[in-house]
């Protein structure tokens, strides 16, 4: 059987990770550390390498450089089953000449263990599917397959457990419960989870820690609040939520801010929150941070006059307004409907604040579409 | 550890023992047949002994005494192929879109009678159209053909018979080509103004070309060199190649002669079907 | 003056209609007339096992039921049957041993030589049966083998081995690799992968061939007719005794392995339908 400690366990490091098919590098240099115990995320486009990175750590690729290890021991060049690891596959991969029950048993029976009924009860009843334990995966709907899936996963309790996209083929609502589920589980079960996805929601709802990753590389790794905070590239605030990026240069200091032209009007924002290496940067700033009012009005912060709102779109939530500024440049702002004010008019003359401590500045050299669109070329390369 | 080595070696292993015998079993008496094909009987020695004379003539005189017969076989292989594909086409395409929850019973049905032994089916033939049958008596009465026409030992019989016999294999793969089509895709065409005889035209017929190809080559390969149905249905005067070579190893034994002819038949049947096969642009067979 | 306004459903003149009713049910019509021509050789089989005919089954003498009840009562039919089971089922093992080896190699790994391999398999398929008959034939004849048993059975499984190497080949390639990449996720090596995941997934496939080759076995005539010398196998025996009348017996047998043949394959379909492969 195979020779699997339970004992090997720990953070999981990746270290100068680097994956090559002859002339494509699917994954360059990458070096990452998961703690024991955290819901980490890599979060992604298609194509940018996080599954290839999932399947290196499950043994199912060996990477061209670089190794991998969990706690002390180095697991690069060992086989799938000889690591403490599962995986949820993105298609679920249940057997479907077994049982429920002999999915989920099949682990354990594997690793040696002759009494398996109370683990794998257990775990049934987990997931709440303990009727289903006779039946065979193709009487299952999606969402009780993805379920058994993870029980298939859990009842071995792996040093770490690896989900590849799983929830990607459930319609939202039951998407929706299963993020909420699947975090609870994770706090229930204690294990580390490693999950890949591409939907930054979702990677935000359930990570404690997201990478966000790019063609092969890591752009930025933190908590959600971090990463959507104070996004340092381009692609970052692009590909988490939705951004306004104002090319602006640096004009001076100010205690602990930066004096920010742009355009020729004058904004503060902290020095810390700069991610930029000269004077030539991006200003950033989400749309839910920006305010409209009428010109005369009253406002307060970082103000910007001369915008025409150009198009409304109420979502019930929210008003959102694409305000066109002197220089060319649209804007977007989300405002909430809270306050029973009545939203403002195409064609409104109006002036735009924030407070100064929302703005994030990036390099000047970025690239400000990165993140913005999926290139449908790019969908196959996964 | 032997893991990386193994798995570079393993698929040669898998394929050592079939590869060895269809070497031995396939290749090697291929091979022997192309130099008996060159031999010429030993002077003064008895029937079946021959010696290598590397007489390339034989092909030449193969042919040429047997060119009717040659002809008549790809005509009948050829008439058989068009056939089953008249007969089997729509067989195939009531199956695949008309049958609803039946289609797979429907299949079975296709296939079941050809689990009855091709003999017995082949001399049932024999009997039906035969003077005891009840086909001849009743075209007879009805003034069909007349009171001295039979229609067993004919051409006719011929390749009907072997068109019965090819039908499973031209309905298999144009039925398997049918079903993949969307029918969406047919009902798409509607929707764009095509009529029922058009979209059949300028839709299904392409989509179902693989299938028809297939079909088309996994009968007439067979149906040229058969020589059954010409020896139960037919007469001396239809003779097939097959027939040809068959008495060339049994009754009249001339080795030689019978190996230029089946080399022969390979060899055209084999530029034909690279012929066909260019031309119809699939590629994919096996 | 009172006008009823009553909801009028359309009516199309009965000779549209009638038309229109052809036009959608054509295909169906042929397909019966089509499925009834299938079978009059098989119904005529069918009955003529009924005839009370003696040694010379081609007039329609009488109904009996006399040759079911015995349908060994012409020996040679007997025999003949009995050396085509025996030849069918030792060409099926071995063929469907060897073409499920070389299935998996062609199916599973890219090797060098694999385009050629493919192209090997293909040939005998594409090969008429004269050829592969009379060259195997030539090839015994020089080393001096005379044709019978082992000469057939060889004959059997050189022709069958490509049918079941499509036949696997095609099941191995609807097979999804991540149940594989899923067992070994699970602490299964290859071997065990192998055994417990893997083959039980291409079993169905495996059988069909085995299936196939073992009808292809059977029926077979012409690769037989040149490798059998004085054994006669089943086919066989209906060909030579054609002349002067095909016993009953050889009818019974006939129907016999028709409804056997149905009833497995309708089993397979009930069987098939409990352990589908969804990808």
């Amino acid at each position: 059987m195979a020779d699997v400690s339970s004992a090997t366990h720990g953070d999981l490091r990746l270290t100068r990770i680097t994956k090559s098919y002859g002339d494509f590098t699917a994954v360059n240099d990458l070096s990452l550390t998961i703690p024991e115990g955290s819901f980490f995320a890599l979060l992604g486009p298609s194509g940018c390498g996080k599954t290839t990175t999932l399947r290196m750590i499950a043994g199912l690729e060996e990477p061209t450089v670089g190794s991998i290890h969990l706690g002390t021991t180095d697991i690069t060049t060992k086989r799938p089953y000889q690591r403490p690891i599962n995986t949820v596959f993105q298609n679920y991969a249940l057997f479907p000449h077994l049982t429920i029950f002999e999915n989920i048993a099949f682990g354990l029976r594997r690793r040696g263990i002759k009494d398996v009924d109370a683990d794998v009860n257990k775990v049934l009843d987990l997931v709440e599917l303990p009727h289903l334990a006779q039946r065979k995966p193709t009487q299952l709907s999606g969402g009780q397959q993805q379920r058994i899936a993870l029980a298939r996963a859990i009842v071995n309790r792996p040093a770490l457990l690896l989900l590849d996209e799983p929830l990607g083929a459930l319609d939202l609502k039951l998407r929706r419960q299963m993020q909420i589920e699947l975090k609870w589980i994770q706090r229930e079960v204690g294990l580390t989870f490693v999950h890949v996805t591409h939907d930054q929601e979702e990677a935000m709802t359930m990570a404690d820690t997201i990478a966000v990753m790019n063609e092969g590389e890591i752009e930025q790794m933190g908590s959600p609040a971090d990463l959507y905070d104070n996004p340092g590239t381009a692609f970052v605030a692009n590909f988490l939520g939705q951004s306004n990026l104002i090319k602006g240069r640096i004009e001076g200091t100010d205690g602990d801010n930066l004096v920010v032209d742009l355009f020729g009007q004058k904004i503060s924002m902290p020095k810390s929150r700069s991610h930029a290496v000269d004077s030539s940067i991006y200003a950033g700033i989400r749309p839910e941070k920006f305010r409209i009012s009428l010109v005369g009005t009253p406002t307060r912060g970082n103000i910007l006059t001369g915008g025409r709102i150009e198009d409304v779109s109420y979502i019930g939530v929210s008003t959102q307004y694409q305000v066109t500024m002197p220089w060319g440049q649209e804007v977007m702002v989300f405002e909430q409907n809270d306050d029973g004010v009545p939203p403002f008019d195409k064609g409104d003359e109006v002036v735009i604040s924030w407070e100064p401590n929302f703005t994030f500045a990036l390099r000047g050299d970025d690239d400000v579409e990165a993140g913005l669109e999926v290139n449908p070329e790019e969908l196959d390369e996964e | 550890m032997s893991n990386a080595l193994s798995k570079v070696k393993l698929p040669y292993l898998l394929l050592l023992p079939g590869f060895l015998f269809l070497f031995t079993f396939f290749i090697l008496p291929i091979v022997n047949l192309a130099q008996t094909s060159t031999q010429t009987p030993i002077v003064g020695g008895d029937t079946g002994q021959y010696e290598q004379t590397l007489q390339f003539s034989n092909y030449i005189s193969a042919f040429t005494e047997n060119k009717e017969q040659f002809a008549r076989s790809f005509i009948f292989a050829l008439c058989a192929t068009v056939l089953a594909l008249a007969i089997a086409y729509p067989l195939a395409y009531a199956i695949a879109f008309k049958a609803g929850k039946l289609k797979n019973f429907l299949l079975v049905l296709v296939v079941a009678p050809f689990f009855v032994s091709f003999l017995l089916r082949t001399i049932a033939w024999k009997q039906i159209l035969g003077e005891e049958g009840f086909v001849v008596p009743t075209l007879r009465s009805i003034g069909i053909i007349g009171q001295s026409t039979t229609l067993t030992s004919t051409s006719f019989a011929v390749v009907m018979g072997m068109t019965y016999n090819f039908l499973p294999f031209m309905t298999l793969p144009l039925y398997a080509s049918l079903e993949r089509i969307d029918p969406r895709t047919m009902e798409a065409s509607g929707d764009l103004y095509a009529n029922g005889i058009t979209t059949f035209r300028k839709v299904t017929l392409p989509l179902s070309m693989p299938g028809v190809v297939a079909g088309t080559l996994l009968t007439f390969i067979p149906a040229a060199g058969d020589y059954v149905n010409a020896a139960i249905l037919g007469s001396p005067n239809t003779k097939m190649i097959g027939n040809v070579i068959e008495s060339r190893y049994f009754k009249i034994v001339d080795y030689p002669t019978a190996a230029a002819l089946s080399f022969t038949l390979m060899a055209a049947i084999l530029i034909l079907v690279t012929i066909y096969i260019r031309k119809a642009g699939t590629e994919e067979l096996v | 003056m009172n006008k009823q306004i009553d909801a009028t459903i359309p009516t199309i003149p009965t000779k549209a209609r009638l038309s229109r009713w052809f036009g959608r049910n054509l295909i169906r019509i042929y397909a019966v007339f089509g499925f009834t021509y299938l079978f009059i050789p098989v119904l005529y089989t069918f009955a003529f096992s009924f005839n009370d005919a003696g040694k010379s089954n081609l007039i329609w003498k009488g109904f009996t039921l006399d040759n079911w009840k015995n349908p060994c009562g012409a020996p040679e039919v007997c025999t003949a049957l009995g050396n085509s089971i025996k030849i069918g089922l030792l060409a099926t093992v071995f063929s469907t041993i060897l073409g499920t080896m070389i299935a998996f190699a062609i199916g599973r790994y890219a090797f060098k030589g694999r385009s050629s391999s493919n192209l090997l398999i293909f040939l005998p398929m594409a090969t008429p049966e004269i050829v592969l008959g009379a060259s195997l034939l030539s090839l015994f004849l020089v080393f001096h083998i005379n044709p019978g048993f082992w000469p057939t059975v060889i004959a059997h499984v050189m022709f069958c081995i490509s049918f079941v190497v499509v036949t696997v080949k095609a099941r191995i390639a609807s097979l999804d690799p991540r149940l594989e990449q899923a067992a070994m996720d699970l602490y299964a090596n290859e071997l065990e992968t192998f055994r417990r995941v893997t083959l039980p997934l291409v079993a169905p496939g495996i059988a069909g061939a085995a299936l196939l080759a073992f009808s292809l076995s059977f029926d077979d005539f012409i690769i037989t007719n040149f490798n059998s010398g004085t054994l006669k196998t089943f086919p066989e025996f209906v060909y030579t005794s054609a002349a002067r009348g095909i016993p009953a017996q050889a009818n019974v047998i006939g129907s016999a392995m028709f409804i056997l043949a149905l009833l497995i394959v309708i089993a397979g379909q009930f069987v098939g339908k409990k352990v589908k492969v969804s990808k």
